[in-house]
Parts: C-alpha cells; sequence; structure tokens
C-alpha cells in the first residue's frame, strides 16, 4: 500500500474496528479482549509510523489528503489529511494508545470487554480530530471521543468516579455547544456571502473580523479553553485524573488536553487571526499566571496523582504562551512541548498507577523510603520526574526553553512569569520525589512491593527512549514542525512585533 | 566558522558517559566493586589523557589562534534558532577541562578506598561518571545553552550524590535544598541568557555560539531593557546563576548542608570542581562584563561581602566538613573577587589552586572521618599527628596552601587577586579581603589544631587510610605545593597571551604573608592554648566563645540566615501555596463558580421538579387541558 | 390512480368523523380515570383507533389515498407500541406485583 490517505483510514479506523469485535466477543473468551486490543492499537501504530516517515517536511499545507462527499445535503465532506503539527499529534496519539492498553492489564478486572472497546473507540476518535479537516468532522470526533471518555472514567475509575465522570463531561460539553453555535454561524454566514454550503476548514481562515470575530473567536477559544485546561477553567482536570483509572489519566494528560491546544492552531486562531492579535495577550496571561498558579496548588497536594494532575495546568498553561505569542521558535517549542508533555505526564501517571496497583493508595504520606524497596522504579521514576521539571538533556527542557526564549522577545513579562514555573516545578516534583521514596521505609506495608515486572518495563521503556531522544535530538521531530509553524503563524497574521530593546526605550 | 575543526573533542565527554551507562546498568548484577572502581576511574582517565592531548594540539597552535572546535550535530533549531552542539576548547576550557578531569581522576582513585564495602558502591561510581561528563559539558561547551545543560547536569548529579544515603531524611533534605536553591539561581542564568538571545536577534544575529556573542557584546550594551543597560541586566543575572552554582550570598546556604554526601564527592564537586562553574562561566562571559563595569561592581562587592560572611561562620564551626564548606564558600568569594576587579585569569588561577589544595583538605579530612569512624565534630578529635601521620602531613601542607603561605599555592592566587583589587581602586574592598585573608589562616590553623594536636579526645579506635587514599592525597599535595609557581609562571601567560607580565610589589607581598602569620598565630595563641595544668580540662577550645558567649552563638548558628530564610521565604511561600489550593482554588473556582453554576441549575430543576409528581395520568390531564387551549387558541383565531 | 370502491352515500362524513371522535374521548376518558396499566395501553388503542376513524373518513373528501397510508403505518406503530408496552407491563408486574398505575411513581421530581 502506498503511503497516503489509505493509510491514513487504516490508522484512524483500524482500533474502532478492533474496539467493536472486542465488544461482540462471547463472555467465555472475555481473557482475550486485552491482547486484542494490544495487537490492534500496535497495528494501527504501524501505518502511523510509516505515515511519520513518509512524511514530507519540506511541503506546505496538508499531506495525505483525501477528501470525499459526506453529507452532500449540508454540504460536509470527508476531508482528511495532516500537516506537520497535527502529525506530530497523531503519533503520538497511536504512540500512547498500546501503552495505555497494555498498563490496563492488571488493573482493569470487570467489564474487560467493554473497556477495552472504549479505549480503541476513543483511539479513533482522538486520531480522527486531528486528522479531520471538515468542520462538522472535527465536531463529530471531536464528541464521540468524550463518551468512550466518560465510560473509562465512570465505570472503571475510583470511588468519586461518577462526581468526576459528570463534571468531566459536562464542563467539555458546555464548551463544546459555545463552538457548535460559533460554526453554525460561521455556516450560515458563509452560505449567505458565497452561495455555498461547506464545512471545509479551509474556508474559513480568516472570516470575520471586528467584534462578530472577536465574538466567535471567544465561543471557539472557551470550548478549547476548558479542555487545555487555561485558568480559571481547569478543576475538572483534578477530579477526573484522580479518579480516573490509569490508561485514563494517560490519554486524558497525553492526548486530551493537546486537543484544547490543537483547537487554538488548527481553528480558533486561523479563523479569526484579527482577534486573536487582540486577545492572544490576555490569553497567554492567563497561561503564564496558571504556570505559577498550577506549581502552587501543585505544591500544596498530598495525592500524587492529584499533584501531577495540577502540574498539568502548569505545562499547558506555558505551552498557550508559546502557541500564542506566533514567534517561530516558540510555538515549535508549544508543539513539542505538547508531546513532551505527553510522554513525560503520561509517564508520570504510568508509574503512579503502577504504585497504586501494588499499594492501593496515592497519599504520598502512605509512602517513604521505597527507593530502597523498588530501586529500578526508583530510577524510571526520576527519570521521569527530571523530565516534568525540564532538565536540559531530557525533553522538557527543549520545549520550555524555546517557548521562553521566543515569547521573551514579544512578551518579556509573561516570560519572566512563566520562568517562575522553572523554580516552582522543582519544589513540588523534588518534594513528591522525596516523600514517596526517600526516607526510611516507616510504613511495613511497603517492606514487600515487588520491583517493575517485564510487563511494566514494556510500558515505561518506550516513554523513557523518546524522553531521552527528544532532550538529546529534538531537531528530528522539530524538523517536521517547522514549515507548518510557519503556515500558521502566517495565517494567525503573525508574526507579532518584537519588544523593543532600543536605549531609553520602555 | 573561525577555530579549527578538531574531531577528538567529542572522546573527551564520551568515556565518563560510558562509564556511567556501564556501571549504572551492568554495575551490581555483573562487574565486582573492584571492576566497578577501575571502570570509573579509567574512564576519567581516558578524560584526562584526551585533555593533555588536546592541550599538546593547542600548544602547538600560534597564541592568537589557540581555538579548536567540535560540532556534533545541529541541536535545537526553530525558525531562526539555532543551537549546535559544539564542543570547543581555547585556553580557558583546556585548563578548566585539566583540572576537572585531573582532580576526578584522583578522587576517583581515593574513591575505590573510601566507599569500599558500600552497598550502593556502583552506583556511585556511576553517579560520579555521570557528574564528570556534565561537567566536561558545561566547560567544553562552545555556547551558553549547551553550557546551561553542562550546569544542570552537574546540578543533578550533585543532587543525586547529596542524597546518596536517602535513607537519611536529612541527607536527602540536603540534596533537595541544593537542587532548589541551584534552580533559583539557573532560572536567572536562564534569564540572562533570553535577554542576551533577544538582543542579539533584535541585532540580528542569530547563532549563539562564543566567539559569535564575543565578537557581538557591544550589541548588549547599546541596548536596554524596562530601562536598565541590557548589558548590566545580563551581567548581573547570570551572575545571579553563579552564586546559585558557586554558593555566593544569597544562594550559598546550600553547600555548607551539602557536606551530608560522601566526603569525595564534598571534595570533587562541593569544592574543587563544580562550584567553581560560576566563576567559569563570567570568565567565559567576561566580553559581556567588559560592556558593563557596573555589573562587575555588583560581582566584586558579593565575592566580598561572602568571602567575609563565610570565613567569619568558619570559625565557629565544629563539624570538620563545615569548616571546610564554608572555607570554600568564602574561597570563592575570592575569586569572584578577582572576576569583579577584572582580573578573570587570575580568579582562574585561584580556581585552579583552590581545586588542588581545597581537595586535598577534604580528603584528609574523609581520611580522618573514614579513621575514625564516621566522626566528623572536631572537639572529640585531637592528637591525630601520632595516629595518623601521613593524614597529618597531607593536610599540613593543605593547611599551608590555604593560608596562604609562601611558596606554595594558595600565596600566589590569593596573594595576585588582592593586589588586583587594590590596584583596580577597590580599597575598602582590599581591606576586607585582607582581613578575609587573615581569618583564613585562623580557621584552617584552628582545623588542624583541634583535629591532630594535643591529645586524643575520642573513643574509636583511629586508623591510618590505605595507600589507595593516601598516593592520591599524595599528587594533590605535590600540586598544592608546586602549583601556586608553575602557574604563575605558565598559567597567566596561557590563559591572557597577550596582557604584560605582572609586577608585584614587595610591600603588596609583605601584607599578606603578615596577615596570614597573625591567622596562624592568632590560632595557635587562642585555640592552642594551655590553661594550668593536666589532661583533658587544661586544653580550651571553647576560650573564644567563653569569652563573648552571644556573639560565638551568633556566629555557631551561620547567623540564623537559613533560619531567615524558612522564615521569610518557605514557609510563607508554603503557606500561600496551601491557601491557593484551599481557598481561591477549592472554595472560589471550583466551589462557588463551577459547582455553584451545577447547584444553580440543580435547584432550578427541583423546583421545576415539583411539577412531575410521577402521576402519569396527572400528566395526561395537563397534556389535554394544554391541547384544548391549544385548539382553542387556533379556533380563536380563525373564527375571530 | 387507485379506483376506490364508493362509499355509500348514506353515511354522512360528520356521521363517521364523530364516530371517531366518540372512540377517541372514550379513550381519553378511559385513560385519565382508570387505574390499571392494561386498560391504559387499551385506552391508547382506542384514542389511535379513534384517529385512525377520522383519518380514513378524510381519504374519502379528497379522495386520497394518503391519509389510509398513515393508517397503514400507524397500524404498524401501535403495534410496535403496544408490543412494548405490554412488555413493560409484564415486567412491572413480576418487579411490584402491582399494574396499578398510581403505584408507578418512580420519577417523581
Amino acid at each position: 500500500m502506498m503511503i497516503g490517505p489509505d493509510l491514513l483510514n487504516l490508522a484512524i479506523y483500524l482500533p474502532l474496528a478492533a474496539g467493536v469485535l472486542i465488544a461482540l466477543l462471547p463472555r467465555a473468551k472475555e481473557h482475550l479482549s486485552g491482547p486484542l486490543a494490544l495487537t490492534s492499537s500496535l497495528l494501527a501504530f504501524i501505518p502511523a509510523l510509516a505515515l511519520y516517515t513518509g512524511f514530507d517536511p519540506a511541503l506546505p499545507g496538508m499531506q495525505f489528503a483525501q477528501d470525499l462527499p459526506w453529507l452532500s445535503a449540508l454540504g460536509a465532506r470527508y476531508t482528511i489529511g495532516l500537516d506537520g503539527i497535527s502529525m506530530l499529534m497523531f503519533i503520538l496519539t497511536a504512540f500512547l494508545a498500546p501503552i495505555a492498553v497494555l498498563s490496563s492489564f492488571t488493573a482493569v478486572k470487570e467489564h474487560r470487554r467493554f473497556y477495552y472497546a472504549s479505549l480503541l473507540a476513543l483511539q479513533t476518535g482522538m486520531l480522527g480530530v486531528f486528522a479531520a479537516l471538515d468542520l462538522l468532522l472535527f465536531y463529530v470526533f471531536w464528541e464521540a471521543m468524550l463518551i468512550p471518555m466518560y465510560f473509562i472514567i465512570g465505570i472503571w475509575g475510583g470511588r468519586r468516579r461518577i462526581y468526576a465522570s459528570v463534571k468531566f463531561f459536562i464542563y467539555t460539553m458546555a464548551g463544546s455547544l459555545l463552538m457548535l453555535a460559533a460554526i453554525l454561524w460561521l455556516y450560515f454566514d458563509h452560505q449567505s456571502r458565497t452561495g455555498v454550503y461547506t464545512f471545509a476548514l479551509t474556508a474559513y481562515n480568516n472570516s470575520a473580523a471586528g467584534g462578530t470575530g472577536m465574538l466567535l473567536f471567544l465561543a471557539f477559544a472557551l470550548a478549547f479553553a476548558v479542555k487545555v485546561p487555561l485558568w480559571p477553567f481547569h478543576t475538572w482536570l483534578p477530579d477526573a485524573h484522580v479518579e480516573a483509572p490509569t490508561a485514563g489519566s494517560i490519554i486524558l494528560a497525553g492526548v486530551l488536553l493537546k486537543m484544547g491546544v490543537y483547537g487554538f492552531i488548527r481553528i480558533a486562531v486561523p479563523f479569526f487571526p484579527e482577534a486573536a492579535m487582540t486577545a492572544g495577550w490576555p490569553i497567554a496571561a492567563l497561561g503564564a499566571f496558571g504556570v505559577i498558579y498550577g506549581s502552587l496548588t501543585a505544591w500544596a497536594q498530598d495525592d500524587i496523582k492529584k499533584l501531577v494532575a495540577y502540574s498539568s495546568v502548569a505545562h499547558l498553561g506555558i505551552v498557550m504562551v508559546g502557541v500564542l505569542v506566533l514567534e517561530p521558535a516558540a510555538v515549535s517549542g508549544a508543539v513539542l512541548q505538547m508531546v513532551n508533555h505527553g510522554l513525560s505526564t503520561g509517564a508520570l501517571f504510568l508509574c503512579v498507577g503502577m504504585l497504586y496497583e501494588r499499594r492501593h493508595t496515592r497519599l504520598m504520606a502512605d509512602y517513604g523510603g521505597i527507593a530502597k524497596i523498588m530501586p529500578a522504579f526508583a530510577a524510571v521514576f526520576m527519570i521521569v520526574t527530571l523530565s516534568s521539571i525540564g532538565l536540559p538533556g531530557l525533553n522538557g527542557f527543549i520545549g520550555e526553553f524555546l517557548i521562553l526564549f521566543g515569547a521573551f522577545k514579544v512578551w518579556p513579562c509573561l516570560a519572566l512569569v512563566s520562568l517562575g514555573g522553572v523554580i516552582l516545578s522543582a519544589v513540588y516534583m523534588l518534594g513528591m520525589y522525596q516523600k514517596v521514596f526517600f526516607g526510611p521505609v516507616s510504613n511495613t506495608a511497603n517492606k514487600e512491593l515487588p520491583d517493575l515486572k517485564v510487563r511494566e518495563w514494556l510500558c515505561v521503556l518506550p516513554l523513557l527512549a523518546l524522553i531521552v531522544w527528544i532532550g538529546v535530538y529534538p531537531n528530528f521531530f522539530l524538523r517536521r514542525i517547522d514549515t507548518a509553524v510557519n503556515d500558521y503563524i502566517r495565517l494567525a497574521g503573525g508574526p507579532r512585533p518584537v519588544f523593543s530593546l532600543a536605549k531609553g526605550e520602555k | 566558522m573561525e577555530g579549527n575543526f578538531y574531531p577528538l573533542l567529542k572522546w573527551m565527554i564520551l568515556p565518563p558517559l560510558a562509564g556511567f551507562v556501564l556501571n549504572g546498568l551492568l554495575g551490581k548484577k555483573f562487574l565486582s566493586e573492584r571492576a566497578g572502581g577501575i571502570l570509573g576511574s579509567l574512564a576519567v582517565l581516558l578524560s584526562f589523557v584526551f585533555a593533555l592531548l588536546s592541550l599538546s594540539d593547542l600548544l602547538n597552535l600560534p597564541a592568537a589562534d589557540r581555538l579548536l572546535r567540535d560540532t556534533l550535530f545541529t541541536w535545537i533549531s526553530a525558525g531562526p534558532f539555532t543551537v549546535d552542539f559544539a564542543l570547543r576548547l581555547d585556553p580557558l576550557s583546556a585548563v578548566m577541562a585539566l583540572v576537572v578531569s585531573g582532580v576526578s581522576f584522583l578522587i576517583h582513585v581515593y574513591s575505590i578506598g573510601y566507599m569500599h564495602g558500600d552497598k550502593g558502591f556502583h552506583k556511585y561510581f556511576s553517579y560520579l561518571n555521570f557528574f564528570v561528563f556534565f561537567m566536561l559539558v558545561l566547560v567544553l561547551a562552545d555556547n551558553p545553552v549547551l553550557m546551561f545543560v553542562g550546569w544542570e547536569g552537574v546540578g543533578l548529579a550533585s543532587y543525586l550524590l547529596i542524597g546518596f544515603w536517602y535513607e537519611d531524611p536529612e541527607k536527602a533534605s540536603a540534596g533537595k535544598k541544593a537542587f532548589i536553591t541551584n534552580r533559583i539561581g539557573d532560572a536567572g542564568f536562564l534569564a540572562g541568557l533570553m535577554l542576551l538571545a533577544a538582543v542579539m536577534h533584535a541585532g540580528g544575529v542569530y547563532a549563539l555560539d562564543f566567539s559569535t556573542l564575543s565578537a557581538n557584546a557591544q550589541l548588549a550594551a547599546g541596548a536596554s531593557f524596562a530601562g536598565v543597560n541590557a548589558a548590566f541586566l545580563i551581567g548581573v543575572l547570570l551572575f545571579v546563576g553563579a552564586t546559585g552554582k558557586s554558593a555566593q550570598f544569597p544562594l550559598y546556604v546550600w553547600l555548607p548542608d551539602a557536606m551530608a554526601g560522601p566526603t569525595p564527592v564534598s571534595a570533587l564537586i562541593h569544592a574543587a570542581t563544580m562550584v567553581t562553574a560560576g566563576v567559569y562561566m563570567l570568565a567565559r562571559m567576561f566580553f559581556l562584563y567588559e560592556a558593563a563595569p557596573a555589573a562587575l561592581d555588583v560581582v566584586l562587592v558579593t565575592g566580598c561581602f561572602t568571602a567575609f560572611l563565610a570565613a567569619v561562620i568558619a570559625v565557629a564551626q565544629r563539624d570538620i566538613k563545615k569548616v571546610l564548606a564554608y572555607s570554600t564558600v568564602s574561597q570563592l568569594g575570592f575569586m569572584f573577587m578577582a572576576v569583579g576587579a577584572g582580573a578573570w585569569a587570575a580568579g582562574v588561577f585561584h580556581l585552579t589552586t583552590h581545586a588542588f589544595f581545597k581537595a586535598l583538605l577534604f580528603l584528609a579530612a574523609g581520611s580522618v572521618i573514614h579513621g575514625l569512624s564516621g566522626e566528623q565534630d572536631l572537639f572529640k578529635m585531637g592528637g591525630l599527628r601520632k595516629h595518623m601521620r601521613t593524614t597529618f602531613i597531607l593536610t599540613a601542607t593543605g593547611w599551608l596552601a590555604l593560608s596562604g603561605v609562601p611558596p606554595l599555592a594558595g600565596f600566589y592566587s590569593k596573594d595576585l587577586i588582592l593586589e588586583k583589587v587594590f590596584t583596580s581602586g577597590a580599597g575598602f574592598v582590599w581591606l576586607t579581603g585582607l582581613l578575609t585573608a587573615a581569618l583564613t589562616a585562623y580557621y584552617i590553623s584552628r582545623l588542624l589544631i583541634l583535629a591532630f594536636m594535643d591529645n586524643y579526645r575520642g573513643r574509636e579506635h583511629a586508623h591510618e587510610s590505605p595507600a589507595v587514599m593516601t598516593v592520591p592525597m599524595g599528587l594533590l599535595a605535590a600540586l598544592s605545593v608546586v602549583g601556586g609557581m608553575a602557574g604563575a609562571a605558565w598559567l597567566l601567560p596561557f590563559l591572557q597571551p597577550g596582557a604584560p607580565p605582572e609586577h608585584h610589589s614587595a610591600l603588596m607581598i609583605a601584607i599578606s604573608v603578615a596577615a596570614a602569620a597573625a591567622g596562624i598565630i592568632a590560632a595557635f595563641l587562642i585555640t592552642g592554648r594551655r590553661i594550668g595544668g593536666g589532661h583533658h580540662a587544661a586544653w580550651c577550645p571553647r576560650s573564644l566563645a567563653a569569652a563573648w558567649p552571644r556573639l560565638h552563638r551568633l556566629v555557631y548558628n551561620k547567623f540564623y540566615v537559613d533560619e531567615i530564610y524558612e522564615a521569610l521565604l518557605l514557609k510563607p511561600l508554603a503557606r500561600f501555596a496551601d491557601w491557593t489550593f484551599r481557598v481561591p482554588d477549592s472554595k472560589v473556582i471550583d466551589g462557588a463558580l463551577v459547582n455553584g453554576t451545577a447547584r444553580l441549575f440543580m435547584s432550578l430543576g427541583r423546583t421545576l421538579g415539583a411539577a412531575q409528581t410521577g402521576n402519569a395520568q396527572f400528566y395526561a390531564i395537563v397534556f389535554m387541558a394544554g391541547l384544548c387551549l391549544l385548539l382553542a387558541a387556533v379556533l380563536a383565531g380563525y373564527y375571530l | 390512480m387507485i379506483h376506490f370502491l364508493p362509499l355509500t352515500d348514506s353515511v354522512p362524513l360528520a356521521h363517521i368523523v364523530g364516530l371517531g371522535v366518540a372512540v377517541f374521548a372514550a379513550g381519553a376518558f378511559g385513560f385519565l380515570v382508570r387505574r390499571n396499566l392494561i386498560v391504559l395501553l387499551m385506552c391508547v388503542e382506542l384514542m389511535l383507533n379513534g384517529a385512525n376513524i377520522v383519518l380514513v373518513a378524510f381519504s374519502r373528501a379528497p379522495a386520497s389515498p394518503d391519509p389510509q397510508v398513515w393508517v397503514i403505518f400507524m397500524f404498524a406503530v401501535a403495534a410496535a407500541e403496544a408490543g412494548v408496552g405490554l412488555a413493560l407491563a409484564v415486567l412491572i408486574w413480576r418487579r411490584l406485583g402491582t399494574l396499578d398505575i398510581d403505584a408507578l411513581k418512580g420519577l417523581r421530581g
């Protein structure tokens, strides 16, 4: 098969097909659902990888594109394709999915068929969001993805799972409805101007200005900001993360949050460049504020998972600064940082899940001295922690560094505020690490914990490899997003004017 | 590109990396303790050999053209922003690379004896190699970004090694404190780099290697940020980074705590190499400071203040390692004084000699601690010159070198610094420096007296350390003796080929020798004084404490700086974080806004829900009534 | 065009509509006052069929087949509805032991 749209479709729908198959398995064969899900998500990774290697970083615009009639009566078409940015998100999703599946083998014991079917359906939804180039198609994938996630949190979650899943669902849904209203406005407006009904993304670039443009931009921005989550729309995240099963947290942190940022890059900003130019600073300021706020609240936690959840608010805050500053280095950094956050936070949740499976508690106070009992696990956790802190040589540094350096040229204040996160991240992450891993083994329940097993190694090793790879040789990834980043900045009407450093001026 | 391509440079950094990986992954399972130790030491020796080879090639070049470069790959490139993974060897980095790999090698060998029998033996050597790798990256980096990689990497190594015996919560906390304090400095470093890059980009300069930066330093001098001269601001911000790594006021507090790590680590990382990174960085970026002399004043005053403060604190400490730790802080202050006075070469010279004699002193202290099975309290030592002869002789060499007694190493470099400070016109700083030099001689003599003179006051049986430990110390002692003379003759012209030869005034030399002598004599008079007869009661190491109890308590408790930071910064910030979570996050945003909205709709639903009686027939009646009303309305509209 | 058998002119349209309304009214009245779920379902059927009669009656006036198509469609819907409704009734009986509509107030707001 040629590397083209067929492969893209295969990568998107293979998991869904396998999910349906798993859901239809007879009860007696339920034990097959896990291995089947793993196989199919691994199989789906192969075409995704082929697409990534076949991607030509020099070409502008979308690659592997396909445009078929879909709902002709509405003017909606089945349009898919990838540019450098969505390609990176696409491969990240395809990469994290098998890890999420593998991490559930022992954690999920009930309704396994339905669980794996949901996970695979979720994968199709996420891949679809990144590939969709038609607004309606995008919206369908965007919403469809919510449903399996809702089930994953609501059925296989922790003690307050119902509260968390309903909160997650309603919060994101409320945001999405505003987006739907904005989409419809654009749709009818376009028809009234051109006489054509269409949902094609390209038709709406720079489509409204002035007050209308601002209102529409804010409608989209709110929908995406909830997903990011931007302060102060973040409170669903800690609840969802704490209650979700490990795989749910991995997907949630690794991919779902990225969709909000991706929405800004693909839709909100290019559609309304004028509004984004004006509203960019306040939104980025919320992001920068979120860096400090998220770090402080993370510091105050005594639940490890909640700490990691709040750290996501901080990490995504800095990404938002990078996306909206419209400076090439910062945008590249932001896109890379999305991947980095997916890897390191995904790995953190994975590790917390491993601890939880052993001790059934997430409170730091219940641990202590684990480094002595599980030395290999402690080493893995240390690397992941350092990646999250942004230690040079690991992935997190590259993204943060590019964002900070790029953003500083335009918005020095926001860059300096975000820099505060560099200090605070070390405070709360190392504090957590110390409480869990160092000190004497005070709790006797911790004395007999087994170290990492083969399956767990298989989960973390790919993540660790990428964490180091991106840190040492980020150009492999940066090269492929360069063109798309420039396209984005051009569509957004950027780059922004640089802060003046001339003598005597402020 | 300027400079000569020289692919050998990468081989300087790779052996320790390989050592780290091998010892870290395979060590515990496949290597014996001996093999692991030898592997770690050999890796560093290999780096040292490559450093020597590169140096000889560097020396073969004409003095103006001494620059070797090795670009491994393009590391980060995004938009116009490009950073190469590139190494550079010029006289400055050559000296540093030699000092780092040479001293590291000796300390690796020493560690084989010191760490014998520790269950984390392989992990220890793996970390040590890890440190050397990043230190060499720091030293050889051709741009400040890559330098920052080494900068943070050595910080991580330091964190891991301070908390090496992590089961002790205090040691783990000390590691965390070091890391976080360093992070504060690093944030300053990064901010400086951000401003520097922004200034350069605004001037159309996109390459960030040191040669390009140096050639365009006037761009920074001509720019301003928030109304302040950019070069000054960059200089100060970078210096903030240096105060973190090199333990200067106000970020020096982590270094004394860092003594929680194994003593060879204290010698290597927290005395000889890593903590000098700040001095190296300032020397490396000196072109910026030349463009902003005001920033140099900040460096000079901070260095001087730190040197004095730390020396005063060192006077009253009881823990042998704490004395040496504060001594290190103080000596680093001297190095910054040199840089601040514009004489970075003198700073690097002192860095080199200090690496020799301070590493020696730490290793000797380690030998003492090793010999006394872990005792670190000076008041429980005494008389060790009889029990540990070799260690005593070696410590005495270090003592003379640090005190600044000619012709040992410390004399040359410290004297040069004081002279430079004096000629730069900073009279008060010079006086303070002189006083600090006297204090230095005092506290190190006090240490020598308390540990080695008089009679043994402890209970543990004292024994001499094995040759694997004393031989490296002997080599360092030899370097401490000749390092100064060799350095003055060879190092300074190598570092600054164009500079005119030094003219030392006899008066200056006399004054600084007198200061050292005064310190030593005072120590022997005060600490070594005997009161009355008898064996134990006769000896009075606490005479100063007895004379000024309150002052002593203040100094002994390090002026309560840690407590002040704790009370004014850490505690309030932690409480603020807690409050942020409890009130604005949980109560306001999540409670009032998010769940408040949910509750609003819930109560609305409850109210309207009263209509839902659950009685299907009631619904039907309402339904029919509605239908009838509708019909009536339609008919009314039709007929009326 | 399909040829329809002419209905005897002796029965005026109003009477047939009247019959339909009567049947519907009987169903509606029964639905409002009776308690037994089965009876209620039967009343629903009555209402549906009342509507059907009216539809059929009107299919004669403009001589259009459409209302009759609707009627057949409604048969199908009514059958399905009856099937589901009766199944529910059986389940409710099994679970609660009663078919009294007043006892089924689980949806009270």
